[in-house]
């Protein structure tokens, strides 16, 4: 594709902090190559900002691959912005073209306080993984990996659904801001493998209460979370995450439970 | 944990959703059967109407289909007003159907028109009927009802749009009861999808003929 160069409008989400009520604040920015990710084009807005002795726009970043699941922005109306399986680092400016305008918001969910423009705190989500997301492992010398076998089909549903980045664009998709993707792909890549199946009943139980407790909203199986998940976590892994649940809820042994 | 928290969390309350509006489809088939003895005559239709407003078992299901429909509504309702209030700052801009059909983000706003629906038609057929039975002479031929009440247009419109409503309803419906029940499996999603958008227009195109078939004396 040809390399060409744009100027851009940028109608950004700015807030101190949590309490204080936010606006959008209107930036302009020149000679943005097509080549450069949406994270590079904030970067020269940044330094032109710092340049121009303004205060920069905050944003969560890290790796920039497209692995850590950081680069929260509600770009255009869309999580991470319009291209499928695609973290916002990933997005590259030849999505767009000389003068358009780009709305970018943070994350919006109450259980996703904003920290500071467009970081927001996605905390709940390490409580979650603390209420069930983990197998107990008893100490002592270093199990073999692979001493228990594990059937291909199922090492392999498990690997796709520990695919999952933490990134929280599935309850920021969401119109009630539930966050039953990431639960039922947690729940999942622990609950298809044999070190996983102990802990299945509590595990399910604890973390969907953990989950309601940070006050994320019901899952109506809208499916505009799997939409915008950018590492494919499909909704077969909440299907499976009410089986497990139906599980614990008729087995005795769930007790243990909240 | 107990029945009671295991219903209350958020995938319980989605389970509630899931089991009442499976009774609500499986009487839907039923009434839906029911009407279609219009089409062969006004004795078969009143012999099937008399058998569901007579029978003892039929009437003690009744009373069990009338408290899962307000389960179905109060927890419907709920859900909704509190999924409303998860995100206090909206979007400036959305993503609206570009992520989702309208019709799944709409499931509160669509059982509100048939809720509304249902009031009218209620009071218009079995409120009256169940009052003649109890208090007056006995049933009330429904069958003449239904002729007298569909020449109106205006009652034709409105059973239209409940129609309209319903099916829209029932294509996330069928398939969301079966998303929280698990059984939607890569196996069998593509199916369950298909057959539940193949149901709702098969139920509601049913649903919809009758008044239709009154008001352009089709039957008589
Ligand atoms: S399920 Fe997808 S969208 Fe949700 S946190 Fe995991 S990677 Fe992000
Ligand atoms: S910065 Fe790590 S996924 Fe985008």
């Amino acid at each position: 594709m040809e390399h060409y160069h744009m100027n851009l409008t940028l109608k950004v989400w700015k807030q101190k902090n949590k309490n204080e009520k936010g606006r959008f604040e209107t930036y302009q920015v020149k000679n943005i190559s097509s080549e450069m990710s949406f994270l590079e084009m904030f970067d020269v807005l940044n330094e032109q900002l710092v340049a121009e002795n303004k205060e920069p726009i905050a944003f969560d970043h890290d790796c920039r691959e497209g692995i850590c699941g950081m680069c929260s922005m509600y770009i255009n109306g869309r999580a991470h912005g319009p291209w499928h399986h695609t973290t916002t680092c990933q997005l590259h400016m030849r999505e767009y073209k000389d003068g358009d305008t780009i709305v970018v918001e943070p994350w919006r969910a109450n259980s996703f306080p904003v920290i500071k423009d467009l970081v927001v705190d996605r905390q709940a989500f390490d409580r979650i993984i603390q209420a069930g997301g983990y197998v107990s492992v008893n100490t002592g010398n270093a199990v073999d990996a692979n001493a228990i076998p594990i059937e291909k089909h199922d090492a392999d549903e498990s690997f796709a659904s520990a695919a999952c980045i933490g990134c929280g664009a599935c309850v920021a998709a969401c119109p009630n801001a539930s966050a039953m993707l990431f639960v039922s792909a947690k729940v999942s890549h622990l609950s298809l493998l044999p070190q996983g199946d102990p802990e299945r009943k509590t595990r399910a139980m604890n973390m969907i209460h953990q989950m309601d407790k940070e006050g994320f909203g019901s899952c109506t199986n809208i499916g505009a979370c799997e939409a915008e998940c950018p590492k494919g976590i499909s909704l077969e892994n909440i299907a499976r995450l009410n089986r497990e649940y139906l599980g614990a809820m008729f087995d005795g042994g769930s007790q243990n439970a909240i | 944990m107990s029945w009671k928290q295991a219903f209350s969390s958020s995938v319980g309350k989605k389970i509630q959703m899931s089991l009442t509006g499976i009774f609500l489809i499986l009487f839907l088939i039923v009434h839906c059967y029911i009407n279609a003895q219009i089409w062969f005559g006004e004795d078969a239709f009143l012999t099937a109407a008399h058998f569901m407003g007579t029978n003892v078992v039929i009437r003690t299901i009744e009373i069990g289909l009338f408290a899962f429909l307000i389960l179905h509504i109060v927890q419907g309702l709920s859900l909704w007003a509190k999924n409303s209030k998860r995100r206090n700052t909206r979007y400036a801009v959305k993503a609206g159907s570009q992520t989702s059909p309208w019709y799944r983000r709409s499931m509160g706003l669509l059982g509100t028109l048939i809720l509304l629906f249902l009031i009218i038609h209620l009071s218009k057929f079995w409120g009256p009927n169940r009052f003649a039975q109890t208090f007056g002479s006995g049933e009330l031929n429904l069958y003449e009802l239904m002729k007298e009440e569909f020449q109106n247009v205006v009652i034709v419109v409105i059973y239209l749009l409940g129609c309209f409503a319903l099916a829209w309803h029932l294509v996330h419906g069928v398939y969301s009861s079966m998303q929280t029940l698990g059984l939607t499996t890569h196996r069998y999603k593509t199916m369950i999808k298909n057959v539940g958008v193949a149901f709702s227009i098969i139920v509601t195109v049913i649903f919809a003929l009758m008044p239709i078939s009154f008001y352009m004396h089709w039957v008589n």
